[in-house]
């Protein structure tokens, strides 16, 4: 047990000595965090928007006093013909426009008054998010004009969306599981490899592995400071994000820590493997920038659904760890899922995590041979 | 246990698939000998040693090391020897005492005799003041010194030292060898791979490894006089130039 502590304190004094890890560690998470936070966002924030119609009409002035209440939207212009909406477009002066048909307000009553969204399709992210938010809006305002102007509530349906768990729809609420996914993996897989491959460059393995401590125990007190470190990393993590990003945490801490046990016990895997593979620390970094982190990003739900993505791919994606875990996080954090409906994804997880300890361990046993 | 031998192997074979790396040697080593195991690149040097110092298992053969059987006591031969690589092998972001802490640490050396062997090292190797500093900025010759006196920091029975003296100026290689002298006469042992003949002179006893095969082996007069050769440079070309194995 000294041998181990003398091999993991030293492994520390590693990690604390390099700034280029210090940085990776201990800065990475929260600019990531903060970055995506703040500037990646995918939430209609200002939305400008231009209205076409008649503004002597009072029903269309009431609609678009009313989008102009709301804070998400901001209300640039007025124009006569809907001929103008492109040149706006064009101009970039305008994120989408609502036009009212002739007579609108006299057309309500007999339900015939007709109005149009018009979405900017160059970016169809944006626009989709922004017309959903402004037919929304006015879908409200429709509601109330019906009965202010028949004095009885119209029976046509008109469905009301509401996103449980994320009334709102706050990006925060699905990028942190997926960049807690991705530090995690960083730091286990691509440190753990980079750092076994430069002793093997420098020489100092062999000597490890010529002293009396056991392989087993060489390779475990090299990977437990990073598991220490990916339990810090964690922490600030969740503590960011509950605290700045106020993204709930619904279900129970030990739970989600349990998930993350099992996820930095399968990335330590995995850096193992990639350390057994590669000859230089750039191989390792290569390996797992481009093996290992794109692949995460991808097929992971962190950026395209999964559910969208051909039959094939999504085979592929069911092989990636962090697509899982981030599964977890989410079900766990924002849905507060108990243990009972998260076993199918908590049991692919350890399954995926003890297959892989097997393989890396068995892999290193026979390279040294 | 046989007092008289650090290292016998008997029928040692090694191999790798088809390839057999170690083909069939035997050989013994006294105590307190300085043996030299010579060879060309590829010759089964490198594997033969592993096999010695316990990181690896032999396809078969037999053969103790420092009393401890090669197959089955591995732990026990690793606690008795030494190792030193080409690579004088420290930790460059370690400082001189860090490093030394470290290899007594996982040697499962007391800290109060970690503490004592340092002080005593570093007055020995004169760079007392050099203590905190960090390994990568030594000198190459104080590097080797320095993992030299790491690898007997347990105080070994036999040292493996492997191409010891790479890329390292003469005179540094002169007063290096001067240590090894010492070393063997406090009555350690010390096997010792090298590429330069006149080392080989230095052994008191020599192997040459060809093809897997130990080819020669003898004190370096007697080899000189069996190949009537004027120094071990020409008996190593004479006997080495017999390979028929690529590098």
């Amino acid at each position: 047990m000294k041998e181990f502590w003398a091999s993991a304190k030293k492994e520390f004094l590693h990690i604390f000595r390099d700034r280029r890890t210090i940085l990776i560690v201990m800065i990475m998470p929260v600019i990531q965090i903060i970055l995506f936070g703040f500037a990646v966002s995918t939430e209609v924030n200002n939305a400008r928007v231009a209205v076409c119609g008649d503004m002597s009409d009072p029903q269309i002035r009431r609609a678009v006093e009313r989008m102009d209440e709301n804070r998400y939207i901001e209300i640039t212009g007025i124009i006569s013909v809907p001929g103008e909406i492109d040149g706006l477009f064009r101009r970039n002066e305008a994120d989408a426009a609502v036009c009212f048909s002739r007579n609108f307000g006299s057309r309500i009553p007999d339900g015939r008054a007709g109005v149009r969204i018009i979405g900017d399709g160059s970016d169809p992210n944006t626009a989709r998010m922004i017309t959903s938010y402004i037919s929304g809006v006015l879908q409200d305002a429709a509601a109330d004009m019906e009965i202010s102007v028949s004095g009885e509530r119209q029976t046509s349906m008109t469905p009301v969306v509401q996103l449980m768990y994320n009334p709102a729809m706050k990006s925060s609420y699905n990028f942190v599981p997926g960049v807690m996914g991705l530090i995690l993996m960083l730091i286990c897989s691509m440190m753990t490899a980079v750092s076994i491959v430069r002793e093997k460059e420098t020489g100092t393995l062999e000597l490890l592995l010529v002293s009396p401590v056991r392989p087993l125990w060489v390779i475990l007190s090299k990977l437990f400071p990073y598991l220490l470190l990916s339990a810090f990393n964690f922490t600030t993590i969740l503590l960011l994000a509950h605290y700045v990003m106020e993204v709930p945490v619904n279900g129970s801490p030990a739970l989600l820590s349990l998930a993350a046990a099992l996820f930095v016990i399968a990335s330590l895997a995995i850096g193992l493997l990639v350390s057994v593979i590669s000859s230089s620390q750039r191989t390792a970094m290569l390996i797992c920038g481009m093996g290992l982190t794109m692949p995460t990003m991808i097929f992971s739900g962190i950026i395209f659904p999964c559910e969208s993505m051909p039959l094939v791919l999504q085979w592929f994606s069911d092989i990636i760890p962090a697509k899982w875990f981030i599964i977890l996080v989410k079900k766990i954090m924002i849905q507060g899922d108990g243990f009972g409906p998260v076993m199918k994804e908590m049991g692919i997880l350890a399954g995926m995590a003890a297959l892989l300890l097997a393989a890396s361990i068995k892999s290193f046993r026979t390279r040294l041979q | 246990m046989n007092t008289e031998y650090a290292i016998r192997i008997r029928n040692l074979v090694k191999r790798f698939g088809d390839f057999t790396a170690v083909d069939n040697i035997s050989f013994d080593v006294r105590r307190g000998e300085i043996f030299g195991f010579l060879g060309a690149n590829g010759a089964g040097k490198t594997t033969a040693m592993r096999i010695l110092c316990g990181l690896s298992r032999p396809t078969s053969g037999s053969g103790t090391v420092a009393g401890f059987d090669i197959c089955r006591e591995q732990e026990k031969i690793k606690r008795n020897i030494g190792y030193m690589s080409q690579k004088f092998s420290l930790y460059p972001d370690l400082t001189v005492r860090e490093n030394i802490r470290l290899f007594g640490g996982i040697y499962g050396l007391k800290d109060r005799t970690i503490r004592e062997k340092t002080e005593k090292m570093l007055g020995m190797l004169g760079i007392r003041d050099a203590g905190d500093r960090f390994a990568t900025d030594l000198p190459l010759g104080w590097k080797q010194k320095l993992s030299f006196c790491i690898a007997l920091i347990h105080s070994p029975q036999i040292i493996f030292l492997d191409e010891p003296t790479g890329g390292v100026d003469p005179e540094t290689r002169r007063r290096f060898w001067e240590s090894i002298y010492d070393t063997a006469g406090n009555g350690t042992t010390v096997f010792v791979t090298t590429h330069y003949m006149d080392e080989a002179e230095y052994c008191d006893r020599v192997s040459i490894m060809v093809d897997g095969r130990i080819d020669a082996m003898d004190s370096p007069a007697g080899l000189k006089k069996r190949f009537s050769a004027g120094n071990m440079d020409e008996v190593f070309r004479t006997v080495a130039g017999r390979a028929v194995r690529e590098e």
